[in-house]
């Protein structure tokens, strides 16, 4: 039986063998996930993003014992940064987390950014692909504690959740900086701290001042102290209210098309890429290329004319391309 | 292999011990080795160890121990991977543990004991020398 068939049995182990394949991004792992396909698109997926530090693992633990109170199945990706010295990583968001990780109903994967940016793994949508198959309700992921630049946790969440504290000085102008355009729900953690009445006041200037969502959704901020569980009650009902919303005014299907979108043509460049690469590969290697490059015998814009002619010549001759296998 | 497999190990604490400062040493020596490191903290019963490595997939156990307790817990974790068809993951040991313990553990299916003193490069470079990686 392979990978698939097991998972869709209830095989853990194999879901979780899945997942690593995926994310080591060996070839097979796409036989898998075609299969594994047409059993997801089930899960309700939550993005928890917001600075270092500021709380999301102890949320996520706090929102995980709520929603298996309501007898929901849970799978968590948490996301921790790669060293872009040693490729290395410590993986610790489990830590908060780890109450849950004998409870039948909640899997826990850890991944690595592994050089990605945007605050996920390269793997993260077909990881959730996999737990989404494996029938888990809700898929709740944690991002890499950065500042800016995560929004690419919009293109995969269907309710995006932002968590920052008060007491940082500069609170406002970082989530101005890039996180505003993302959150649809706003949480200020650590609010036992002082501060939080005021940054949830400027927090509140700053939504009116943004010019209108078209899904016409204003978020709303939520005050908690997860490490007590405070507030997490009202934070999860924001969740729902954010569902419905999209679901009452039809805007869940664009929610998911548009993420659908990024992911597929994210894979098309991907393999797009590989394939041209591993062309180039057998004649002119591509450090020949940028040192032609480099020394102005050439020209990128010509050179990619160049290689996109000869690769779609190629295409139409072979009718296969790239190296690998080609599963249909 | 795959030039984009990566070693995946699991570093937890079993048992009571009151800090994990040793452990987070190891960790850290592991991440510098280029190495993925899943780190759940103190205190962890054999049943969040085992259930922990069974969802991150890793291909190893670190286990860390101070309190003594060793001679329970490395063969209750070892018999619960064999009871979840998990023991293809190997499982090594370190802290302060005393030597004439080390041939039970081993019988225990500890693939190895690393004691107080050992270098983090002689526990990375056996951990590179003992795992094969699927693909
Ligand atoms: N005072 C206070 N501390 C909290 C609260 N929530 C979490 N913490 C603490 O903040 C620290 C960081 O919490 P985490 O949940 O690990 O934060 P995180 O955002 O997941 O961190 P990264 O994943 O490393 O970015 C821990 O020591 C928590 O106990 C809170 O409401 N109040
Ligand atoms: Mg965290």
């Amino acid at each position: 039986m392979g990978l698939a068939e097991r998972i869709l049995k209830g095989d853990v182990r194999a879901a979780a063998r899945l997942m690593r394949d995926i994310d080591d991004d060996l070839p097979d792992a796409w036989h898998e996930l075609k299969k594994l396909y047409p059993k997801t698109g089930r899960a309700y997926i939550i993005g928890v993003t917001g600075l270092p530090g500021s709380g999301k693992s102890t949320l996520v633990d706090k929102i995980v014992e709520i929603f298996r109170k309501e007898g929901k199945t849970i799978g968590i990706v948490a996301v921790d940064p790669t060293s872009p010295f040693t490729g290395g990583a410590i993986l610790g968001d489990r830590i908060r987390m780890q109450r849950h990780s004998t409870d039948d109903g909640v899997f826990i994967r850890s991944l690595a950014t592994r050089g990605y940016l945007g605050g996920i793994s390269r793997s993260t949508h077909d990881i959730i692909n996999v737990m989404d198959a494996m029938g888990k309700d809700i898929i709740i992921v944690e991002t890499v504690g950065v500042g800016q630049d995560e929004v690419e946790i919009v293109n995969t969440a269907h309710t995006s959740i932002v968590v920052t504290v008060p007491g940082l000085g500069d609170e406002v102008q970082i989530i101005k900086a890039g996180l505003l355009e993302i959150a649809d729900i706003f949480v200020i953690n650590k609010s036992e701290r002082e501060g939080a009445e005021k940054l949830e006041q400027e927090l509140r200037v700053m939504i009116e001042m943004a010019p209108p969502r078209q899904d016409g959704w204003t978020p709303p901020i939520f005050k908690t102290e997860a490490v007590l569980g405070k507030g997490v009650f009202e934070l999860i009902y924001g969740v729902s209210r954010h569902r419905n919303s999209l679901i009452e005014s039809k805007k869940l299907d664009g929610k998911n098309k548009l993420r659908t979108k990024k992911h597929f043509l994210k894979l098309l460049q991907t393999r797009l890429l590989e394939s041209v690469l591993g062309r180039m590969e057998e004649g002119e290697t591509l450090d020949k290329m940028l040192q032609q490059l480099v020394d102005r015998k050439g020209n990128p814009y010509g050179l990619v004319e160049k290689i996109m002619r000869e690769h779609l010549k190629s295409h139409l001759r072979s009718d296969h391309g790239g190296k690998g296998k080609t599963h249909s | 292999m795959s030039p984009k497999r990566k070693i995946r190990i699991l570093i937890a604490k079993p048992g009571l011990d009151g800090h994990d400062r040793g452990a987070r040493v190891i960790a850290r020596g592991f991440r510098d080795a280029g190495f993925e490191v899943i780190y759940t903290g103190l205190h962890q019963t054999p049943e969040q160890i085992v259930a922990t490595a069974i969802q991150e997939d890793v291909d190893v156990i670190g286990l860390s121990a101070l309190s003594g307790a060793h001679d329970y817990l490395f063969p209750r974790i070892t018999e619960l991977l064999r009871e979840e068809g998990a023991d293809d993951i190997t499982v090594i040991g370190g802290g302060i543990i005393p030597e004439e313990d080390i041939p039970e553990l081993n019988k225990a299916g500890v693939k190895a004991i690393f004691t107080p003193g050992t270098r983090i490069e002689e526990a990375v470079a056996w951990v590179k020398g003992h795992v094969k990686l699927r693909g």
